[in-house]
């Protein structure tokens, strides 16, 4: 969906927890997720933790979004 | 009458027998033996094959730390010291495929013993492995359990063999883009005519060479001003107002729903749940947030870190659900962007 969305002409960010599934099909800016059942989330944490690490990953993806790429780029970790 | 040929099955937790998505973090473990459908290969493979034991690993962890995962798997792989391995069938499970060919690969490199597996052909992890492990073109369900084991015990036993595995469509295993040259009975001259004069009168032709589909979009330029710009959410994570009005299915999604979010600010268990069926609900059930990340991108947008969000959410669940249906979904939520004016979308997947 991430790539036919961008072919539609709208910039499009997934954040996936099975990054090599992403860049098979075809996605171009890809934010890696914390795990397959809570990509934006993280149980152990407690409920401000969490917040803060999915606001985390957000706002990374905005970034994403914010920056000139070449091909398929996964931003990984800071 | 030689020693029988000692292999080793990999499985993923659930037809390890371990459990379903609950167990999916399950580290690798080994069981001497068959397990599960193991017996079933190991009646096709007969008197010549022992499956001296089961290697079983849980979706999860083994994706979500996949080199480490592959060591320790093969290693216990290697402790049986087989001389070939099965991994599967993942039919069309993601991960589990996933987890099939890259240990495959690894046995094939590391251990230098034939390894086969099989899934169906819309699996991701064909792009990934159909080039450097065979490969069995499965059902996309257990409904074709038998009969990917019988064309995966009759392809591992011809390479263990060392006999000549013939064409994709002779032996059952999915193209890998390989060229082998042989001597043709005409000149490359005069069947290029032969298939244009073909070509021409309408008759069916059989192409020497399939052209590759190299189906990449070009990168979209950034977003200018997130601070003015509209985002809008999706997810194939299945998150849907509570009791799935649209009757999301939980695999093999036939439709996406369109949710209003105008003014809401927070979802809850009691407002919305899961509809997907291959992962385990339990966290993103207990907090929707975990999977649509709605409470985040609401202080963002009253910061002013983005210009608004979306009042319409889109959410699918991407369980086994067809490249072809992802593709539809995908048109028909553009349109509904293009007009609405959206500059940029996130989205969330399991």
């Amino acid at each position: 969906m991430a790539k036919e969305i961008e072919r539609a002409g709208i910039p499009t960010v997934h954040i996936c927890s099975i990054v090599p599934i992403s860049k098979t099909v075809g996605a171009n800016r890809i934010v890696p997720a914390i795990a397959i059942p809570h990509p934006l989330g993280d149980p152990s944490k407690s409920k401000e933790e969490e917040k803060a690490l999915r606001r985390r990953l957000v706002e990374k993806a905005l970034r994403a979004l914010g920056t000139k790429i070449e091909g398929q780029k996964v931003f990984e970790e800071d | 009458m030689g020693a029988r040929i000692k292999a080793v099955h990999y499985l993923n937790q659930f037809f390890g027998q371990i459990g379903g998505e609950d167990k999916a973090d399950t580290g690798p473990t080994r069981r001497d033996g068959a397990v599960g459908p193991g017996a079933l290969f190991q009646r096709i493979l007969g008197s010549e094959v022992e499956i001296v034991g089961t290697v079983i690993c849980g979706d999860n962890y083994f994706n979500e730390r996949m080199e480490q995962a592959t060591e320790a798997v093969l290693s216990l792989i290697e402790g049986y010291g087989p001389e070939l391995v099965l991994a599967g069938p993942a039919f069309n499970a993601g991960r589990y495929g996933i987890a099939c060919g890259s240990i495959c690969e690894a046995v094939e490199r590391r251990l230098g013993i034939p390894a086969v597996a099989g899934m169906f052909p819309e699996n991701p992890a064909v792009e990934l492995y159909k080039k450097s492990v065979y490969l069995v073109g499965t059902q996309a369900t257990t409904l074709g359990m038998k009969d990917a084991a019988q064309k995966m015990a009759r392809l591992v036993l011809k390479l263990a063999r060392g006999e000549p595995v013939g064409s994709p469509e002779e032996e059952g295993y999915i193209p890998r883009g390989i060229r082998k040259n042989y001597f043709a009975g005409e000149t490359g001259a005069a069947r290029a005519v032969e298939m244009l004069l073909r070509k021409i009168k309408g008759e069916p032709f059989i192409t020497e060479y399939p052209m590759p589909i190299f189906d990449r979009v070009a990168p979209l330029p950034p977003v200018d001003r997130l601070g003015e710009a509209t985002i809008a959410l999706i997810t194939s994570g299945g998150i849907v107002p509570m009791g799935n009005p649209d009757r999301i299915e939980s695999s093999s999604a036939s439709k996406f729903g369109r949710y209003d979010i105008g003014g809401v600010d927070r979802l809850t268990p009691e407002s919305h749940e899961t509809a997907h069926g291959g992962y385990d609900p339990t966290y993103a059930n207990a907090d929707p947030h975990r999977v649509l990340p709605l409470d985040v991108v609401r202080d963002l947008e009253r910061e002013g870190v983005i210009g608004k969000l979306y009042p319409y959410y889109y959410a699918t669940v991407g369980n086994g659900t067809s490249v072809a249906s992802a593709r539809t979904f995908a048109h028909e939520i553009a349109k509904d962007l293009i007009r609405d004016g959206v500059q940029a979308v996130i989205i969330s997947s399991t």
